[in-house]
């Protein structure tokens, strides 16, 4: 496999259906840029050893997914170590991220004490704020009240919200929430309605980045990694130019580029789990000790306003 | 005398086992723990599945689930009102005691996909 990928993208970025998957491991890591309709793909070590140029723009933030806290079985029983690992990886950036986003599982069993841990953890973050999204683990036991308390304040019915950084926009999506038997995630019809609203009366050149805890297309529905209805969702996105998917629930980093939509999945910071159907479930993946800093992380992106570009790093806590 | 008290202390005695049975009784029909299982008709929780999916069981009787698993799941019923467990952690479990005939699914509300069905005889 070539250590990066190219692909043109047509003006609109809408009519291209094939798409274009890699999929890395943290360990090994990936570097995304889109430029002026072309996606770019790097081998992260590459970057790491400064074969690529800077990519630095005027936004940076950072994604991390599915702490845990709480977690306290073998594939890692110190899971808010871990989650301090990535902290110090966001504060030694050399440009501090304008903020960072927790794309849910804060927590393991929707403990308070779990989210005073997780809370007091991220206060150590170089970072001008912190956005957060439900994950399932979340809202276990109150349909996500305790959640949108402490995380949530100001936002939108279940806990969704959007807001304006340098010119993108940025929409927090739930998918956590009023699961039904046999399906997968679920947004349901107040939040889409909600989200064709949102977007409305923006101009189609807008950059937008949409965040949710579980994945918003089928990465693989026998396990449930996927939303059902969020086809309908990415309906009203398709006359954007520029649009970026970030998910975690999947604890492993994948990417898709389909039409005008880049998706991409984070790391955990606090356990590993298989690849799709690579195992009889998608429980915890117990690797050895030495091996699991390699699979978890975080994720860097950087936006240069004009040029449409977002570059996505994901770096490992190795 | 001493056949009306023995008559009385086995009487008070019985208010009280009867009392004991219905609180253990009423316990059995809402109940999660953790520690061993209760024992009787068991469904496992293992590797994101109910084991076993479909289950026949008589009119009263008492089914206990048990997490096997590393992540918390729950036991609902697709109604989400008949039954309703709260998260059960690795080794926490959860009973059920069905008084009428019919199927009752249920599902995890954690995970979605993961569907089974009890059906009372």
């Amino acid at each position: 496999m070539s250590d990066y990928i190219e692909k043109n993208l047509d003006h609109d970025g809408v009519d291209r259906r094939r798409f274009l998957k890699c999929m890395a491991w943290a360990g090994t890591g990936t570097l995304c840029v889109l430029q002026g309709g072309v996606l770019r793909s790097f081998a992260l070590s590459d970057v790491l050893q400064r074969k690529i140029g800077n990519i630095s723009g005027e936004l940076s933030f950072v994604q991390i997914s599915d702490s845990h806290i709480g977690f306290n079985k073998e594939a890692n029983p110190d899971v808010t170590a871990t989650l301090r690992e990535a902290i110090v990886k966001v504060n030694a950036l050399p440009t501090p991220p304008s903020f960072v986003l927790h794309t849910g599982d804060l927590t393991q069993l929707s403990k308070p004490e779990e989210f005073d841990t997780l809370a007091e953890s991220l206060k150590s973050l170089k970072t001008g704020r912190i956005f957060y999204v439900p994950g399932e683990h979340d809202v276990l036991s109150d349909n996500g009240e305790m959640f949108r308390e402490r995380f949530g304040q100001g936002t939108q019915g279940d806990g969704w919200y959007s807001f304006d950084q340098n010119g993108a926009h940025f929409i927090g999506l739930v998918n956590v929430l009023n699961l039904k038997a046999g399906g997968l995630g679920n947004l349901g019809r107040e939040q889409l309605e909600w989200l064709e609203k949102d977007v409305s009366g923006l101009k189609s050149n807008t950059p937008l980045v949409v965040f949710a805890h579980i994945p918003l297309w089928a990465v693989y529905p026998q396990w449930g990694w996927g939303t059902d209805d969020s086809e309908q969702a990415l309906s009203y996105l398709k006359r954007f130019g520029s649009v970026t998917v970030l998910n975690g629930h999947i604890h492993q980093t994948m990417q898709k580029v389909e039409g005008n939509i880049t998706f991409h999945t984070a790391c955990s910071t606090a356990f590993p789990q298989p690849q799709p159907g690579q195992a009889a479930s998608p429980g915890p993946m117990k690797v050895p000790s030495e091996k699991l800093r390699e699979l978890l992380g975080i994720t860097d992106v950087n936006f240069v306003r004009g040029k449409h570009t977002l570059g996505i790093t994901d770096s490992s806590l190795a | 005398m001493k056949s009306k008290k023995a008559t009385w202390i086995f009487g008070m005695t019985a208010i009280v086992v009867v009392g004991l049975v219905s609180m253990v009784g009423t316990r059995k029909i809402w109940a999660a723990g953790a520690g061993p299982s209760p024992g009787g008709i068991e469904v496992k929780i293992d590797n994101f599945s109910f084991g076993p999916m479909t289950m026949a069981v008589a009119v009263g009787a008492t089914v206990t689930w048990t997490n096997y698993d590393d992540v918390p799941h729950t036991v609902v019923s697709d109604d989400k009102t008949t039954f309703k467990s709260k998260a059960l952690d690795t080794g926490e479990h959860f009973s059920y005691t069905f008084l009428k005939p019919g199927k009752y699914p249920y599902f995890c509300s954690v995970h979605p996909k993961m569907v089974a069905e009890v059906v009372v005889q």
